[in-house]
């Protein structure tokens, strides 16, 4: 068994939580990039020579490079051969909290749905476990903005839908989020399972490194062809028309029940924050 | 075509802007979100005066993350529009002249802005650093107690934006995109 305190978790999660918003991870930059070069419309290029330069001010001053600096979604492996000493729970949100804090990010959450009174330090996280083999903990930190979030669907679809009607549905839940979602999007979409078990494979799908594909394959032809469909959809950069409209389709899938072929589309904007670590 | 106009803004600029321009803004200007939305409504029910006049003025949809020492504001970018539009036409009927956000409008808004000779903005989304180095000063002036949902008197420096829907009822949203439609 090995130990491991609680507070190296949270001195973690506090410096993935500034990383994830000061700087985009490697492979979204340079899906970025390659993005950028292949945009035809003028105001689309222009779009993306403004969020050019806003990475690097992000980077260079330490800004966020989105004001929404999210709510902090923690994705969390547990080697079943780890103790933590401590309170695993606590020990995230202390490191949201201080994270928040020290990072100058904005805190954007409420106590009470409906209450809506602010925690004022960007707490409680939305925290997934899972119980992995092994003696390490791995960390997912992806701080999710709520102007892409608001424009996520869940479909329920029948058996008879079909692929054509999964593909239907990513393109309604993209067509339907235009401009709101902040565009250039990666879009992250979970096939199967029950209704919970969708929009968390969706969610989990956007932190998958862009560099990697589905190992199966027609999952992966999947992702290629809805990539090309979207980005005809003519949406473009900020909404304003062009040729890219997402940057990345990732898609993730899981058994589901004989009546039942559910479909969650969650989608991000181009600040798509993910930072992984392992303990 | 590109113009440089001033905040607030004129009802000549208002009227000359078409959607697609690129405009820089120069002057003052004020930031009010969802919290904020709904407590200048609840103000106009109670029959009370808004925390600034709206003649002419802008709103800008955005609640900022802190500021840094030094630094007038920290990200401010463009949040999404629509969320605001449940309020907006009574602003609009009384005298707001410009709103700066991004994502689409209700009809209702849309109709609103060709009513009062108006303009809606789309600021880029996601620029947040960017745009902060054109706000060169910062002041909390109401609602202090919504935190970034505040409403804040900003002064603003060439801060870039596009026009989507002009006083002519023009929507940039719906028109650009047909060009690059191949569905």
């Amino acid at each position: 068994m090995r130990e491991i305190q609680a507070s190296a978790i949270t001195e973690a999660v506090r410096e993935m939580c500034m990383e994830a918003n000061y700087t985009l991870s490697q492979d979204m930059r340079e899906r970025f990039e390659e993005s950028a070069r292949q945009e035809k419309s003028p105001i689309g290029r222009q779009i993306f020579r403004q969020l050019e330069e806003n990475l690097k001010i992000a980077g260079e001053d330490l800004i966020p490079i989105c004001q929404d600096t999210g709510m902090a979604v923690v994705f969390l492996k547990i080697g079943q051969e780890v103790h933590v000493t401590g309170n695993i729970t606590e020990a995230i949100n202390e490191g949201v909290r201080q994270g928040y804090a020290d990072g100058y990010l904005r805190k954007s959450v409420v106590k009470d749905p409906i209450q809506r009174e602010n925690t004022r330090d960007n707490t409680p996280a939305v925290i997934h476990y899972e119980v992995v083999d092994g003696d390490r903990i791995e960390i997912t930190v992806a701080p999710k903005g709520f102007g892409s979030e608001n424009m996520s669907r869940v479909f329920m679809l029948k058996p008879a839908d079909g692929l054509e009607g999964v593909k239907e549905a990513i393109l309604t839940a993209v067509r339907d989020a235009g401009p709101n979602a902040c565009p250039p999007m990666v879009v992250g979409v979970g096939i199967g399972g029950t209704f919970e078990k969708c929009a968390l494979m969706a969610k989990h799908a956007l932190t998958r490194d862009l560099n990697e594909t589905s190992p199966v394959p027609y999952v992966r032809e999947l992702e290629e062809e809805m990539l090309c469909r979207i980005n005809k959809l003519g949406i473009g950069p900020g909404g304003l028309g062009g040729v890219i409209t997402a940057m990345a389709v990732n898609i993730e899938t899981y058994p589901t029940h004989i009546a039942g072929l559910p479909v969650a589309v969650n989608i991000c904007c181009h600040v798509n924050r993910h930072v992984k670590r392992t303990i | 075509m590109e113009y440089h106009i001033q905040a607030p803004i004129s009802r000549e600029d208002a009227s000359r802007l078409r959607a697609g321009d690129y405009v820089y803004i120069t002057g003052t200007i004020y930031t009010a979100r969802d919290a904020a939305h709904k407590r200048m409504d609840e103000a106009l029910d109670r029959g009370e005066s808004l925390p600034f006049d709206l003649k002419g003025n802008m709103i800008y949809y955005m609640g900022p993350s802190p500021a840094r020492e030094g630094r007038p504001i920290g990200s401010a970018g463009p949040t999404t529009a629509s969320r605001m539009d449940k309020y907006t036409p009574r602003l609009l009927d009384l005298g707001l002249g410009a709103m700066i956000g991004k994502g689409k409008r209700s009809q209702a808004v849309l109709d609103g802005i060709v009513r009062n000779g108006a303009v809606y903005f789309a600021a880029v989304g996601g620029a947040g650093a960017i745009l902060s180095k054109c706000i060169r000063a910062s002041q909390v002036i109401a609602y202090e107690d919504l935190g970034t949902e505040a409403i804040r008197r900003l002064e603003v420096e060439n801060f870039p934006v596009i026009v989507v829907a002009d006083s002519q009822g023009a929507n940039l949203y719906e028109t650009e995109l047909l060009k690059y439609r191949q569905d």
